[in-house]
């Protein structure tokens, strides 16, 4: 039988008044990567910190292993791999060090330890760096260091807090590949995120969440076909005649969102979406067609984009 | 065997310490050097000249100063190793954060530093006596007990020091906390000149101050007074003061980082 590794009903965060995670419902399967997208402060990374075993849970159940974080939070943690959004390397110890030092807090056999640091440091990429300090390494290198430190226990699932936040575009590249390795190895991993496109490339199943809620859950695919249309036409106008053509571009494709720099236009047949505007003689300063992404998904469900 | 998790935290720190250590040895064997030098042979030959010597119980000032500071040393010891590397812990580094992903929990990581910094307490101690012993400053037997009462004053400082910074959002507090606390009880604790010059209303003050305890109790073994009900009580108060730390320390630490 597919026993989930996670499991919330109703799991809610609260510091004070503020509600951080509002009565959220999910699981998740051994060998999937999940995700949760959102933007900074919907709840995400409070949700990963009581998965983790850290963060007390306020009400609502939640197990991890089919285990209970309140009463076996050690035991829960030994298994677990935790990226965490900001660096967290000791930055005083050299590469290799780290992931010793790592792999004694799971009082692991020291020889096992150092057969560990190889492989892993293969696996990020650093076997010239291991005798190298922390401090100088590039924010990319640093990612990859503490992914594998959070491989040092074998772990059955990995938390990955915003992974590449921070990151230019070539090493967040680097790092989705090791992370798609993880993936092809079996190793369940949670990943939280607020970039569309690493939602779509690393997540087999994912929650929208939103002001403490999830408001939606599917595979990206479903979550396209369901919340969007196949394409997008993107119009840009100069500066100040968005406001005054808007009202002509409606009726043209299936939905209009109109953003302030930019209008978006949902349609299944982009072609004819064009020909129309050309039709209406509306002078668009530039048009890019594109496939929907999630961030359309996103902006359908909630109005708002995902980063402001 | 499972090795005892506040024992792997102790580990990691000493690791680190490999690579830090040139930096804090060298002060540790210059320190007392300086201090012997400047004021127990320096200010020391004036104040005996002086004909002092009944206020400070006979001794030759070089005499009665070397245990205070050895024990002031310990304080300070103590105090600025629980201030820095916790707030790098918790806020500069968070390597407290990475660990309490793992097995480990907030009281490991609390015990595991503080076993650390009793190791360093330690270390410092045994430098100062063969140091102050080398000068003629106290004899090596009653030099050496004179340790115990120097570890348990720095634990009785590093404990509650590592509650405070792990409540402080920023390191201006700590240079505060030095600046009107550690500096003025290095001063005035006794190590320089006994507390009975103080002002009558100033000298109760001392009695509460782990300092003054183990000075007291420092000088009593250094010259080889035998341990009577005085030192239990000197003891006794050092212990409190470490164990309610360390009982706060833990508790602020989940406050912190566990929410």
């Amino acid at each position: 039988m597919d026993q989930a590794l996670v499991t919330a009903r109703g799991l809610t965060k609260r510091f004070g008044e503020f509600v951080a995670v509002d009565g959220v419902d999910f699981d998740v399967h051994r060998g999937e990567a999940f995700g949760f997208l959102g933007p900074n402060g919907a709840g995400k990374s409070s949700t990963m910190k009581m998965i983790g075993a850290v963060s007390p849970v306020t009400s609502g159940s939640l197990r991890v292993f089919g285990l209970d974080p309140a009463d076996d939070g050690p035991t829960i943690r030994s298994r677990l791999g935790v990226v965490p959004q900001e660096d967290s390397l000791d930055t005083e110890l050299s590469v290799e060090e780290n992931l010793y030092v790592y792999g004694r807090y799971f009082d692991l056999p020291r020889s096992v330890i150092r057969d560990k640091i190889d492989e892993l440091l293969a696996f990020a990429q650093l076997t010239d760096r291991r005798k190298d300090k922390v401090q100088p390494l590039s924010g990319g290198m640093k990612r990859r260091l503490t992914i594998a430190r959070a491989l040092i226990n074998d772990p059955d699932l990995m938390l990955l807090d915003e992974p590449t936040t921070g990151l230019d575009p070539q090493a967040r590249h680097v790092l989705w590949d090791r992370l798609y390795r993880l993936k092809q190895q079996g190793v369940t991993l949670i990943i939280t995120t607020h970039y569309m496109d690493e939602a779509e490339q690393l997540c087999d199943r994912l929650v929208v969440m939103d002001k403490a809620q999830i408001v939606a859950e599917g595979s990206p695919k479903e979550l396209i076909e369901r919340f969007t249309t196949r394409e997008v036409v993107e119009l840009r106008f100069p500066l100040g005649e968005q406001e005054q053509v808007i009202d002509r571009i409606e009726g043209i494709a299936k939905r209009t969102e109109a953003l302030p720099d930019r209008v978006l236009m949902y349609t299944d047949d982009a072609d004819a979406a064009m020909a129309e505007v050309a039709a209406r003689s509306l002078n668009p300063e530039s048009v890019v067609v594109r496939r929907s992404t999630l961030e359309d998904v996103f902006l359908h469900l909630t109005g708002r984009s995902l980063i402001d | 065997m499972s090795t005892p998790i506040s024992l792997r935290v102790y580990e990691s720190r000493a690791r680190t310490y490999r690579h830090t250590w040139r930096g804090s040895v060298v002060s540790t064997f210059l320190n007392p050097v300086l201090f012997l030098l400047a004021m127990g042979l320096g200010l020391g030959t004036l104040v005996d000249d002086s004909g002092t010597g009944q206020s400070l119980s006979g001794l030759a000032y070089l005499e009665f100063l070397a245990p205070g500071l050895l024990v002031a040393t310990a304080m300070q010891t103590g105090a600025s190793d629980a201030a820095w590397p916790v707030m790098a812990g918790i806020k500069w580094l968070r390597t407290y954060h990475a660990a309490l992903a793992t097995p480990v929990s907030t009281r490991h990581v609390v015990y595991g530093h503080l076993l650390w910094v009793t190791t360093r307490l330690l270390m410092v101690g045994v430098i100062y006596v063969a140091i102050m012993w080398l000068f003629g400053a106290v004899p090596l037997l009653g030099g050496v007990s004179a340790i115990l009462p120097a570890v348990l004053t720095g634990l009785a400082f590093a404990a509650p020091v590592t509650a405070l910074t792990s409540r402080l959002e920023s390191e201006v507090g700590l240079t505060s906390l030095f600046r009107f606390g550690i500096v003025p009880l290095f001063l005035f604790s006794g190590a320089f000149f006994p507390v009975s010059q103080l002002p009558d209303w100033l000298e109760p003050v001392a009695w509460v101050v782990p300092t003054w305890h183990g000075i007291e109790l420092a000088r009593q073994w250094t010259a080889g007074v035998p341990a009577g009900a005085s030192a239990a009580v000197h003891i006794g108060f050092l212990v409190a003061v470490t164990a309610v730390g360390t009982a706060l320390a833990v508790r602020s630490f989940d406050r912190r980082m566990r929410i």
